[in-house]
């Protein structure tokens, strides 16, 4: 398969109120084209998945979204991501309160080797968040709460985060990137590493954390794009193919490819 | 081809296989046997050699300290009391008591017992002037000839040849009262070195070491660390990184002398650095410890996950938070590690120092960074080129002190791994 010519994203990738709004991104790896002229807007408090086949770009997309590609040497990006109206790739940008603002969540639980506690504590601590002891408390205790595992730790927020189950120290992930209050969060299969119950708890949590967050979510399985997210978005090759209401892309897709992979003929 | 005879050529390569396997695992075996029979012969005869080194015989002898002859009373002040003629006293006391018949055997009389011990009565006088005419029992040190004769020859024949017969028999007289006896060697520990084997002991050339290494270490760690942080996580990839990591790595292979001959050119020469002291021996040694330094410092550091890295940049910490908070802690561990390993080699190094001047005859335990001083290995080397066979005890001597510290400290690395090591 290759890439499709002068393809125009199919549905409705725009929306009336972005929160973020990326613009003709491309992302380039060295010499090789990883990103094809990415429109596509995440609307305020809804939960966007990006869907597609291994190795189409939707992970790169989504780490452009707070910048973290800016990691890689070899990493170079064109277009434009507007935040509320600010261009995040403008030259004056700094990344660091970015990232504070547009939050990640990663694919493997990866708590810091601290306690729970610290883990939480760590951000609002580096950002200034907490002017006393107290404060910072209350933090780790509003964070812990939100992501589901403050009934599970409260006795023991002193032990390591490495010694919680896997599912907890997703959740615990989750708290730590709620602690420094963000208004996007990206989280990169977040799953993927969780046996079915934990699944199901992150994905309780990520339908309440709508309320006050934006949120775009890769993943591989399907069911948990229908499950999550309002909007649906399929890359394929670098490209974004479709957009749509998650319905629309789960019952009556347009494009032919996103026929084809949502009903499992390749991915 | 039927399966049958498939079957049968499995079996046959089958025996051909395991064959091959018991094979290996004897030359395996056989290497390591190999590797641990060096060790023990090495230490087996090092240790025979050496441990003796770490007694040392005595003379229990009743001296009448005699303020007449001394010219001393419990009065005079410390000059006077320093200055006294106790060599004299002591050789009073030995003629009257062997009664040697002619001048050269007086001599050999008195070349039985050390020099040092009428440092020895000098000291108890100075620590207690009242023992002014009183008589005091001493165990004095004998001379290293006696010492080794009454250690380790006195069975063996022939052994005895290199003294008179008056001196065999003033020495079975004493072995006959019972006096002569071998205890602990204290002075090998707390003297300097010495032109006498049965005085020259290794404190100045163990604190020479401490300072050196202090320096070493105090400037290469931080130095290193450094290095490793800012090629590892800061550098950006390019052909001038590439330059330094290569050379980085050339450095550690540098023959030691090689910095030696730095150190005596831009050190000494050009910076006017002071020679032969801990200062300019750590400043050569800094030289080559640094690459290992750096080195396992950046394999430290790589080996801490992404992940954490990842965590740490997409809750908004700034790289260097992310660095000095995150990876750093978790990198010590192995940059300790790499550190003391560093600090080992520097322990054992001879080479570079002896450009240097450490290779001095320093009789001072050294105060300071910028005391003439000596390190053990180089008075090892020093002690092995002494024709006196005490010397030679001691040189094997010293040996299992450097050993003691180097084993110390590789310990101390393996432990500290073990002990720090974090899974994730």
């Amino acid at each position: 398969m290759a890439i499709i010519e002068n393809h125009k994203t199919v549905g409705i990738p725009l929306c009336k109120e972005p929160k973020l709004s990326a613009r003709d991104v491309s992302v380039f790896y060295g010499e090789k084209q990883a990103i094809f002229n990415v429109d596509l807007d995440i609307g305020a408090n809804e939960v966007i998945a990006l869907i597609g086949p291994s190795g189409c770009g939707k992970s790169t997309f989504l780490r452009c979204l707070n910048r973290m590609n800016d990691t890689i040497d070899i990493c170079r990006v064109t277009g434009s991501i507007l935040l509320d109206d600010n261009n995040i790739y403008d030259a004056r940008v700094d990344v660091v309160p970015l990232r504070a603002q547009v939050g990640m969540v990663f694919q493997k639980p990866n708590p810091f080797p601290k306690s729970i506690y610290d883990n939480v504590a760590y951000g609002p601590r580096i950002h200034g968040l907490a002017t006393s002891r107290v404060d910072l408390d209350e933090i780790v205790e509003k964070s812990l709460q939100r992501a589901g595992l403050w009934g599970e730790v409260k006795d023991r927020l002193h032990s390591p985060g490495t010694g919680l189950s896997g599912g907890q120290q997703q959740r615990l992930c989750i708290a730590r990137t709620i602690a420094v209050d963000p208004e996007v969060i990206l989280m990169d299969e977040p799953c993927s590493a969780l046996d079915p119950i934990a699944t199901a708890k992150i994905e309780e949590l990520i339908d309440e954390l709508r309320e006050n967050y934006t949120i775009a979510i890769v993943t591989h399985s399907m069911q948990q794009a229908a499950r999550v997210s309002q909007r649906t978005a399929y890359f394929h090759l670098g490209q974004v193919i479709e957009v749509n209401t998650t319905d629309k892309v789960f019952t009556t897709p347009q494009h032919q490819l996103t026929e084809a992979y949502i009903t499992g003929r390749f991915g | 081809m039927t399966s049958q005879s498939t079957r049968e050529k499995v079996a046959r390569s089958m025996k051909r296989r395991r064959a091959s396997e018991a094979r290996f695992r004897i030359y395996g075996m056989m290497s390591v046997m190999f590797g641990m029979l060096c060790l023990v012969v090495l230490f087996g005869d090092i240790f025979s050699k050496g441990l003796s080194a770490f007694r040392q015989t005595i003379l229990t002898a009743d001296i009448v300290i005699d303020g007449d002859y001394l010219d001393i009373n419990a009065r005079s002040d410390v000059s006077d009391l320093m200055n006294a003629n106790y060599e004299g006293l002591l050789k009073e006391h030995f003629k009257n008591e062997m009664q040697p018949e002619g001048r050269s055997e007086r001599r050999d009389l008195y070349s039985l017992i050390s020099v040092g011990a009428s440092w020895q009565l000098q000291k108890e006088v100075l620590a207690d002037p009242n023992l002014i005419g009183k008589s005091i029992t001493i165990d004095l040190i004998v001379d290293d000839d006696v010492d080794q004769w009454f250690k380790r020859d006195r069975s063996k024949p022939g052994a005895s040849s290199r003294f008179s017969e008056a001196q065999l028999r003033w020495l079975q007289t004493w072995i006959d009262e019972d006096r002569l006896a071998t205890r602990f060697n204290s002075q090998f520990f707390v003297n300097g070195d010495s032109r006498e084997p049965e005085l020259a002991g290794i404190r100045g050339a163990m604190t020479g070491t401490l300072l050196t290494l202090l320096v070493t270490f105090f400037l290469s760690f931080p130095v290193g660390v450094a290095a490793a942080i800012y090629l590892e996580e800061f550098a950006p990839k390019n052909r001038l990184t590439e330059i330094v990591e290569i050379n980085i790595n050339n450095l550690a292979a540098v023959p030691s002398i090689t910095f030696g001959l730095l150190g005596l050119a831009i050190f000494i020469n050009m910076f006017g650095v002071a020679r032969s002291t801990p200062l300019v021996g750590g400043l050569v040694l800094t030289l080559m410890t640094l690459p290992t330094i750096i080195i396992s410092g950046r394999a430290a550091i790589k080996a801490v996950p992404p992940s954490i890295r990842e965590a740490a940049l997409g809750l908004g910490a700034s790289k260097m938070q992310t660095v000095f908070h995150h990876v750093l802690p978790l990198a010590m561990p192995g940059m300790l590690t790499g550190t003391i390993i560093g600090m080992a080699q520097a322990l054992g190094e001879t080479a570079p120092l002896l450009m240097i001047g450490m290779i001095a005859f320093v009789v001072d335990v050294p105060g300071f960074i910028n005391d003439p001083s000596t390190v053990l290995p180089v008075q090892i080397f020093l002690w092995s080129d002494s024709p006196e066979r005490a010397f030679t005890e001691r040189t094997s001597g010293a040996i299992i002190v450097l050993l003691g510290f180097l084993i110390i400290m590789n310990t101390a690395a393996v432990l500290l791994r073990r002990r720090l090591e974090r899974r994730w």
